[in-house]
């Protein structure tokens, strides 16, 4: 049976474009396939905004690559039409047991908070999230939206103007030219975009090699995460296990840097090493193995005039924690609604600056943790050895010590503090998780659940207070979602957006994080929020 | 914020300073480093406050 890893979904087709007289301009260009450009895409046409993907490939993701999900990711993809049938199909996890030696040194539960629409973390193959987004395209061309996939479409040359870029595509059937009124780089790590355009990508390379396989079983390891330090069947280096759909389980074993990479792919070498990690008499059959060196860095900026980049070609981390692909997801929520209101007029250009400030700042944290697992996991020297082994002891006695065990901190949404588009927090003792910045945390509401009710558009929230039910502010539309911890059975709205207030009014952006916030509504404040929101004041 | 402590604190000092040989007695040089690194990580979580252990890694360094 074939893989859908194998089958080409948006094979190569001539396009009129090939056979234009002058070059087709196109109001946005997005380079890559992959998840960060296909939601980018998804984002953009279910709004109406006519988009071309370029791909020089035509198929998903080839092997599992990034597989853990997170929550917020999962919300973004459940506004843009396909969050629920990827958690359907996902495994659910919430316990994972840290390994020393041949000692299991401690277990935890992420004890996912209640009154959530979505799980704390789903595994699923990127070839599968891959596929339900190019499905999600299908359906969207299907229903008249204007987005296209161009496989077998290579971007070869890029020139920036002032007002459009211009691209050479090479195609199986000759080279054509595109223009593009905005192009979105979504090329991932090694992104040629980046590279044809000059531009930097510093940051620390960490010099170590893991070996990922993606193994089909039938064996009764539970749906947990295994993580082991030191291992017999790996000694001096880390593993993990994973449960993936499909009875497909992900192995990711340390070799250390001093390897031959092509040697130690050969089933030959590959095969023994899982046999004495998973035991001789398993049976297996190997779907997909690879070797890894990773990077954590970022471009200084993320926009260039017209080009804007997101995702792992913007920045790059370790893959401890899954902040790649889940980082590159909040990327594209982040800037979409922010070129929309570009592209109508309705904001100035300067608001896309945002974009830099915010998800530099979503880059740099996600960086910083990813770089502290990496030295937790592969200690840097003989002292940082010592160190890391005393906490791996310590933890299997006292609970003190766990907290510091770090084989990945995994990814949470980023708090935009200090974004210039906030408005000065006015909520009194509100709770910190809804500050200004913040992403709003999901709550049950009635039969349903409030996030889907905030989605891709401004949202006046009052919550016991009064307030107009609708109004315009230099373009913006805001509309009033009126809620009462009346009707708030489980009190999580009460406790996570009003704390010891009495009611609140909280201006929501249309990626779903908190503009303002105060207790009760004031005209000129809340419109001068709308404006500060959207780069107008 | 505490403020680290850096004038006499223990009393008899030279029953503490026996304990800290003592524990150390007997072992290979591998073996001292990795109960001194156990002991720094008790010692840094009962003082808890980021802020004084801060002082006493600068503390530490100086003598470096």
């Amino acid at each position: 049976m074939n893989k859908i890893f194998e089958t080409p979904l948006y094979p190569y087709e001539r396009s009129p474009d090939q056979d234009a007289p002058a070059p087709v301009r196109h109001p946005v260009v997005v380079i890559g396939a992959g998840p960060v450009g296909l939601v980018a895409a998804i984002d953009l046409a279910q709004d109406d905004v006519p988009v071309v993907v370029l791909d020089d490939n035509d198929k998903v993701s080839f092997g599992s690559r990034a597989i853990c999900f997170a929550k917020r990711p999962l919300e973004i993809l459940d506004r843009l039409g396909c969050g629920q049938e990827m958690v359907e199909k996902g495994v659910k996890w919430d316990v994972g047991k840290v390994f020393f030696d041949t000692r299991k040194v401690y277990e935890f539960n992420l004890l996912p908070e209640e009154g959530h629409q979505f799980p704390a973390f789903i595994n699923l193959q990127q070839y599968y999230f891959e596929e339900y987004l190019v499905r999600r395209v299908r359906d969207l061309q299907d229903a008249g939206k204007p987005i296209e996939i161009r496989g077998g479409n290579k971007v070869e040359a890029i020139g920036t103007h002032d007002d459009h870029v211009k691209l050479e595509v090479a195609t199986p059937e000759g080279a054509y030219t595109l223009e593009a009124d905005w192009l979105i780089a979504c090329d991932g790590a090694g992104s040629p975009t980046r590279r044809m355009l000059g531009l930097d990508f510093v940051g620390r390379v960490f010099e170590d090699n893991f070996l990922i396989a993606d193994v089909v079983m039938e064996a009764d390891f539970p749906t947990e995460r295994w993580f082991w330090f030191d291992p017999p069947f790996n000694r001096g280096q880390s593993a993990l296990l994973h449960k993936q759909p499909d009875g497909v389980w992900r192995i990711d074993l340390q070799l250390g840097w001093d390897i031959d990479k092509e040697e130690e792919k050969k089933p030959e070498n590959v095969i023994p090493r899982l046999k004495a990690m998973l035991g001789e008499d398993v049976e297996f059959e190997l779907e997909w193995v690879s070797i890894y060196t990773f990077q954590c860095r970022r471009m200084e900026k993320f926009r260039h005039g017209r080009v804007i980049f997101a995702g792992d070609a913007a920045h790059q981390v370790s893959p401890f924690g899954a902040r790649g692909a889940n980082s590159g997801v909040q990327d594209s929520d982040n800037l979409v609604w922010k070129l929309k209101l570009v592209m109508q007029g309705k904001a100035p250009d300067a608001l896309l600056d945002s974009y830099d400030v915010e998800r530099i700042h979503g880059a740099d944290e996600n960086i910083l943790n990813s770089t502290r697992s990496t030295d937790f996991i592969t200690p840097k020297s003989e002292m940082s050895r010592i160190l890391r082994d005393a906490v791996l002891d310590l933890a299997e006695e006292h609970e003190f010590a766990r907290p510091l065990v770090n084989s990945g901190r995994l990814s949470v949404p980023c708090t935009y503090d200090g974004s210039p588009l906030n408005t000065a927090d006015a909520l009194e003792d509100g709770p910190a998780r809804t500050r200004p910045g913040a992403p709003c945390p999901d709550a049950p509401l009635g039969d349903g659940f409030l996030l889907p009710k905030l989605a891709g558009k401004f949202t006046l929230l009052t919550i016991d207070a009064e307030a107009p039910d609708h109004f315009e502010e230099a373009g913006i539309e805001v509309e009033r979602l009126a809620l009462s911890v009346k009707d708030d059975k489980t009190l999580a709205l009460k406790q996570r957006y009003l704390g010891v207030a009495p009611s609140a009014v909280y201006l929501i952006r249309p990626d779903q994080h908190v503009a303002a916030r105060r207790e009760s509504w004031n005209e000129n404040i809340f419109r001068a929020a709308v404006r500060r929101a959207t780069g107008q004041e | 914020m505490a403020e680290l402590i850096l004038t006499p604190n223990i009393d008899t000092p030279d029953d503490f300073y026996a304990d800290l040989l003592a524990a150390h007695e007997g072992l290979s040089k591998e073996e001292s480093d990795a109960l001194n690194a156990r002991l720094i990580l008790v010692l840094a979580n009962h003082i808890g406050d980021r802020e004084a252990l801060a002082q006493a890694i600068t503390a530490a360094r100086a003598k470096g």
